[in-house]
């Protein structure tokens, strides 16, 4: 089914959020859970996390930062245009529950995705703790939404221009889990794969399980083809039917990178030439 | 003309693309009958007063009755005939193992050969699309009757069109972005187009048939929120779309695909036509696709097509077991797809950036048969070797994808997974609830799940007539 775009806004330099019209998909989606879009009719299946929802005036938003052709192209849709194809919600659901205390990490455009899984697990009676992180102050998005979901927040920039100086996992550390000022239950991580498995390597030292949602490459995203395999405590698992969560400690990460980087050229050649498309002003 | 003489009309070949032109195109290869040949070969049907070819099709098409209208030269009334029985004829003319259906029944094939009916129904579907004449059959009255069909491939589509055609309200729903399921996904271009699946689908919205795209039923809905919503009955005609992979070392090395995917790229998402499309694929030089059956065909066809070098088709028992249709094999190999038969993978090897870049594989010999009546074939002590290969695809059949069982209580499944139903009425273990095609049986044909269709709208038609 087709999806026409409610409302369009700027987060950041490269990431944008719409809001979405598919009744449908917001009466039935829980935390956790994604579309697959296409903007046209030569696109691609694009997977992205559903950010939020409203039931009741049947609206999904997502949230997505601009990498690549079709990202750059979604970026310049406007209110009013129609989205080709859009399928929903796949995916488990986050599993939620009162455990006590959670903290929930997001890194860069993490943070939109790590958004509702928040705002469900505080709904559950948790007590919340959110790192939110960014390369720099610019980037960071959505804090003021991450503020209202949560207990404590601590907001952390590589480059040390607003919050703390550093990366979301050593403000982990070095707030909690080294002193052990507040015990945590569970890390609910999502962001950048790097910083995911650098985040997994901290909280396995401490042995707090961690739970990390994977962007792995989708094609039908209905556990049809396989793409997104990835290998979890030694078992091949999909991340678009038996995920997107999975243990963090048993992700295997290193291949993960690798399967990321299968279309690494491809995807350049394709942008490249959008964009010289476009200063030609023909169009794409 | 006497039947002496028609007797002696040889078969009439279909001229095709040359092999070495083929190869690196997607056009479709067979070219076709032209008027004249089709009138041709059906003047050697005989018209037998109890034709057999027609018991070998699994949706019992008029195959003598079709005939005699070609061999007059009435084309449109010929496919209006078969479409009375078969509502996708340039699908099934295409893509049906007549060899083991009714072409393997016609009595001229005992002293001669067959008549090449399967030519016929794909030459007369044509003509009657290219002139633009497509009939609409008569529509029984309106029932007030309401029918979910989940999956848009060939049994949903067949209990659609015949379910619409009782006067029924029929929606379809289907998971992907356009109707025709493998029709679409998993056979390729060059065997069939896909403008013809969208004309097919085109002819069932003519009847009335509704499409809703993007709608995966388990997921945005589950079968009772579908009777909830109004529906009266609903037909599972999901597929076999679960790939199965080997469990070898290496299997996730970027590279290596299942079958699924890498048809679902070129097909569906038409990657081959990358970059216009904004679906990549890689384009291996040296492409090993593991099989034997009709998709490893597709699969090492596609990887010509793509530009490889060689494409080394690796199966593990001998050319007699290959379940792939002899002509499909014929076609392949005049492609330059090279068969390396009693071989089996045992290891894909990689590099540091997670390429795949070889794959190991040993010798087998044929030992004694096997549950499924071929003879096994037993690994060759000693006999590893190594192939330098740059993709792979796994093409050793598809599983049942659990969305729907999943999320449907009660609904029984076999020990594979695939939904228990009786093989005449399509009934599964939840009253209204019927189920047809590779979802009961396992990977199949196109025809048979055609049939499973044809039968469980029977099925269907009666159960909701009687409530």
């Amino acid at each position: 089914m087709s999806s026409k775009i409610l409302e369009k806004q700027q987060l950041s330099e490269n990431v944008f959020k719409l809001v979405l019209d598919a009744p449908k998909i917001a009466k039935k989606r829980k935390a956790g859970q994604f579309v697959v879009l296409r903007i046209h009719e030569e696109g691609e299946r694009i997977p992205l996390t559903i950010a939020d929802a409203d039931p009741v005036k049947g609206t999904v938003t997502i949230i997505f930062q601009v990498v690549g052709k079709s990202t750059a192209h979604l970026s310049e849709l406007s209110k009013g245009d129609i989205l080709l194809d859009l399928v929903g919600p796949l995916g488990q659901p986050t599993h939620v529950e009162k455990i006590g205390t959670v903290a929930c990490v997001g890194g860069g455009v993490g943070v939109a995705p790590v958004f509702p899984i928040t705002q469900a697990m505080k709904n559950a009676g948790n007590y919340i703790i959110s790192i939110i992180g960014a390369r720099n102050k610019d980037l960071i998005i959505m804090e003021d939404e991450m503020k209202s979901v949560s207990d404590e927040i601590i907001v952390t920039t590589d480059d040390g221009s607003y919050g703390y100086h550093g990366f979301v996992s050593q403000a982990l550390e070095e707030k909690y889990l080294l002193t052990g000022t507040k015990k945590i239950d569970l890390v609910v991580a999502i962001g950048p794969v790097p910083m995911m498995r650098a985040l997994c390597d901290v909280t396995k030292k401490y042995n707090v399980p961690t739970v990390v949602s994977l962007n792995s490459i989708m094609v039908d995203a209905t556990g049809m083809c396989g793409a997104c395999r990835v290998t979890v405590g030694g078992k091949t698992r999909f991340v678009c039917v038996d995920g997107p969560e999975f243990d963090g400690h048993q992700v295997d990460f290193k291949e993960l990178i690798d399967r990321q980087r299968i279309y690494l050229n491809d995807e350049k050649q394709c942008y490249d030439h959008y964009c010289s498309c476009k200063q030609q002003g023909k169009g794409a | 003309m006497e039947m002496k003489e028609r007797l002696k009309i040889p078969r009439q070949p279909m001229p095709e693309q040359d092999p070495q032109v083929r190869k690196r195109n997607f056009d479709e290869v067979p070219l076709g009958y032209t008027p004249e040949t089709a009138k041709t070969e059906a003047l050697r049907c005989i018209q037998c007063k109890k034709p057999e070819c027609v018991e070998g099709c699994p949706v019992e098409v008029d195959i003598p009755g079709f005939i005699a209208l070609v061999a007059e030269g009435k084309f449109i009334e010929a496919a209006k005939k078969i479409k009375t029985t078969n509502a996708l004829p340039a699908v099934c003319g295409r893509v049906c193992p007549q060899e083991v259906q009714c072409e393997v029944k016609c009595v001229r094939g005992k002293k001669s050969e067959p008549v090449a009916i399967g030519r016929l129904e794909r030459f007369v579907a044509d003509y009657e699309r290219a002139a633009g004449e497509v009939s609409i059959p008569k529509i029984e009255k309106k029932t007030g009757k309401r029918i979910a069909v989940v999956g848009s491939g060939p049994a949903g589509l067949t209990v659609a069109g015949d379910l619409v055609q009782l006067g029924h309200d029929v929606t379809i729903f289907e998971a992907l972005h356009a109707p025709g399921g493998v029709l679409v996904y998993g056979i390729p271009e060059f065997r069939l187009p896909k403008t013809i699946v969208a004309a097919e689908v085109d002819y069932l919205k003519k009847l009335g048939v509704k499409i809703e795209t993007s709608n995966v039923i388990g997921k945005v809905a589950t079968v009772d929120e579908l009777f909830a919503e109004g529906f009266d009955a609903v037909f599972l005609g999901t597929g076999a779309g679960l790939p199965s992979f080997m469990n070898i070392p290496g299997e996730n090395l970027n590279g290596v695909y299942s079958a699924n995917e890498y048809l679902t790229r070129s097909n569906l998402m038409k990657a081959y036509k990358f970059p216009e499309y904004d679906t990549p694929i890689v384009r291996g030089k040296n492409v090993a696709v593991i099989g034997g059956g009709n998709v490893a065909m597709d699969s090492a066809r596609t990887a010509m097509r793509l530009g490889a070098d060689h494409v080394y088709l690796v199966y593990r028992r001998s050319r007699q077991e290959m379940p792939a249709r002899i002509e499909e094999i014929h076609h392949a190999e005049e492609e330059g797809i090279e068969l390396h038969l009693l071989t089996n993978p045992i290891r894909y090897i990689g590099n540091d950036k997670g390429w795949v870049t070889g794959i190991e594989c040993l010798q087998m010999e044929l030992g004694e048969p096997d549950e499924s009546g071929r003879r096994r074939p037993v690994p060759i002590k000693g006999s590893e070797f190594i192939k330098e290969v740059d993709t792979v695809v796994v093409a050793i059949g598809a599983g049942s994808n659990p969305l729907v069982q999943s999320t449907t209580p009660g609904l029984k499944t076999n020990k594979w997974n695939y939904i228990v139903a009786d093989e005449e009425t399509g009934q599964t273990s939840r009253e209204g609830v019927f189920a047809g095609g590779d979802i009961v049986t396992g990977s199949a044909t196109v025809i048979l799940a055609m049939g499973a269709g044809r039968k469980a709208a029977r099925a269907i038609h009666s159960y909701v007539m009687s409530k």
